[in-house]
């Protein structure tokens, strides 16, 4: 009896001990494979993870980049919150995210549905033509923008007056800047989101078309109830995409505003930018990230449960037909 | 019936064209300056022609800023980064997709979650790395840090799992090839449609990045296209032929490479949001 327990028991050893072995041997021969995924690792460790938790650190102290760290506990954040730039900032971001975003959106939908008629033409011309906003350098853009809306010279303005109306100072107001950088994004994503809405155009089944018609359905029913629900998913993904990209919106108002002293511009970005490389206060700029992380977080989950309910629906009907 | 259609079909093809307009205006405008003499710009009514001082504007372009050299150290940097990309991107893609390892879904979950990071958290930081190593105002700061992308390596690994085939893997494994020479045999040659889309796309985003130079690129000789033009436009503000001239050299190269490929690139943005 006694042998016989002793004896189970270290057959339970060694079976551990054989897994462990195997897991070990398992390692080793994959051994090439680990040294073929290695540099997204090691890059990361060196690129990302020690910055984030450097960027910790740092948010707790004040930092000219050169002098000694001195821990100033919460104060970067309190001052932070306190500070009237830093919500303009905010403030400016989401003004400009939102009349961008929507009417992207919109005119996406619109010109995919054109561009996926049947009776279009020359629909490969379109796609391309659309699309090349979207591949221009931002920089090149928000200078040829800057020329376009300048007050004096600017080509709108000689058009708003030869139709009697008075000029707009577009660059050196506050609303009329946000306008100008919602525009220069509205004109480089409206045809990204083409594409994309296009493709999930071209991927709804005709027979839901002719099924709606038969119905007795009209072209707006049949829009908002067959197209809109089942392209909620690719929805769902350009305004995430557009979310993100319009939380860090950054080179358009440094362009623009470059020299023109105005706040009307400044985004969260640059003023992360301003903060800690023009003046160098490192500390504040890293609590700065921290909050735009936090608010990019906060909007990618509530763009998720937003839309998260009439995804499913999609898919149903996408299982169904 | 039939002249009620062709009706519609104007009206369609009406507003589509309206829209190109407005898509290739900033285009035409930019040409427009830099082929005139700044002086047409202040011109009223304004000059909407095309004039014929490109050449003398380009040349001024050259001669007041160090434009050629930008323009080389971008080709450098893009080309270099778009390259070393690929390469990890592929590998770790082809191990990911095609093989079982210890840890491969942590490992795998682990890479997709990083991508939810915005990079602008790690700016500060990254930037006293940057200087902590030696790398402020050399290409190292461009090229390095972002070598292995996450993206890239999701993109290929997804396509990789569908278009390489078990049984070409196995026979190449019977003709006695090593991992890598699976890699750069068997894999390779079939990834090469992913491989060209996310190379379009790398290139583009190096060429016209504008942040991260903006804070690490302290040398001026070492300053990339969008650092230059933005320099031009902050120095020379009111020459607009000059500035426009440059903005014109600047994208060009973009609006090339994208033509070339536009089909695939369209292809491979639509594919890419219709799966996820």
């Amino acid at each position: 009896m006694e042998a016989g327990r002793y004896g189970l028991k270290t057959d339970k050893k060694l079976q551990t001990r054989r897994a462990e072995s195997t897991l070990w041997k398992d390692i080793v021969r994959s051994r090439t494979l680990y040294l073929f995924i290695s540099p997204f690792y090691l890059l990361f460790i060196v690129f990302g993870i020690f910055p984030i938790l450097f960027s910790i650190f740092l948010s707790f102290h004040s930092w000219d980049g050169i002098g000694d760290m001195s821990f100033v506990g919460l104060n970067n954040f309190t001052s932070l919150f306190s500070d009237g730039v830093f919500w303009r900032s905010i403030i400016n971001t989401f003004i400009i995210w939102i009349i961008s975003v929507v009417p992207s959106i919109i005119l996406g939908l619109i010109i995919a549905n054109l561009i996926n008629s049947p009776i279009t033409r020359f629909k490969d011309f379109f796609k391309v033509t659309y699309f090349l906003p979207n591949v221009t350098a931002a920089v090149a853009v928000a200078i040829v923008f800057s020329s376009v809306f300048s007050t004096h010279f600017g080509l709108i303005n000689f058009f708003l007056e030869s139709i009697g109306l008075e000029r707009i100072r577009w660059l050196t107001s506050s609303v009329g800047i946000k306008v100008v950088i919602a525009l220069m994004v509205i004109w480089g994503s409206v045809g990204y989101n083409s594409i994309l809405y296009l493709a999930g155009l071209q991927r709804i089944p005709k027979e839901l078309y002719e099924a709606a018609q038969i119905d007795g359905a009209n072209s707006l029913q049949i829009f908002t109830k067959v197209t809109l629900p089942l392209m909620k998913p690719i929805i769902l993904f350009t305004v995430i995409m557009s979310t993100i990209s319009g939380l860090q919106i950054f080179t358009e108002p440094q362009i623009l505003a470059e020299g023109r002293p105005i706040q009307g511009s400044m985004t969260i970005v640059l003023y992360l930018y301003e903060q800690s490389f023009k003046f160098n206060q490192f500390g504040y700029g890293a609590a700065i990230s921290w909050v735009l992380f936090i608010i990019i977080l906060f909007f990618s989950i509530l763009n998720w449960k937003f839309f998260q309910k009439p995804k499913n629906e999609g898919k149903k009907l996408n299982h169904g037909s | 019936m039939d002249r009620k259609l062709s009706f519609k079909s104007i009206i369609l093809h009406f507003i589509l064209f309206l829209g190109i307009f407005i898509s290739l205006f900033p285009f035409f405008w930019m040409v427009v300056m830099a082929t005139n003499e700044t002086s047409a710009v202040y011109s009223v009514p304004p000059k909407l022609t095309f004039g014929t001082e490109l050449f003398n504007n380009i040349i001024e372009v050259f001669e007041s800023t160090n434009f050629i050299g930008s323009f080389m150290n971008t080709v450098f940097v893009s080309v270099v980064a778009t390259v070393l990309k690929l390469f990890f991107a592929s590998l770790a893609g082809f191990a990911f997709a095609k093989f079982h390892f210890p840890g491969k879904n942590f490992l795998f979950f682990f890479l997709l979650a990083t991508m939810m990071i915005p990079s602008q958290l790690s700016l500060v930081p990254n930037f006293i790395v940057m200087e902590t190593l030696g790398w402020l105002g050399t290409f190292k700061a461009l090229i390095i840090p972002d070598m292995a992308s996450a993206f890239g390596i999701f993109l290929i690994k997804q396509y990789a799992e569908e278009a390489i085939h078990n049984e070409l893997m196995d026979a190449g494994r019977m003709d006695g090839c090593n991992t890598f020479r699976l890699y750069w045999n068997i894999a390779l040659p079939i990834l090469r449609p992913i491989l060209a889309f996310f190379g379009m796309v790398t290139f583009m985003g190096v060429w016209q990045d504008y942040l991260w130079p903006l804070i690490v690129m302290t040398d001026t000789s070492k300053f990339t296209l969008m650092i230059e033009l933005a320099q031009l436009k902050s120095l020379y503000a009111t020459d607009y032929a000059l500035v426009m001239t440059g903005s014109v050299l600047a994208t060009i190269p973009l609006i090339i490479v994208f033509l070339l490929f536009s089909k695939q690139f369209i292809a491979g943005i639509a594919d890419g949001a219709v799966k996820s």
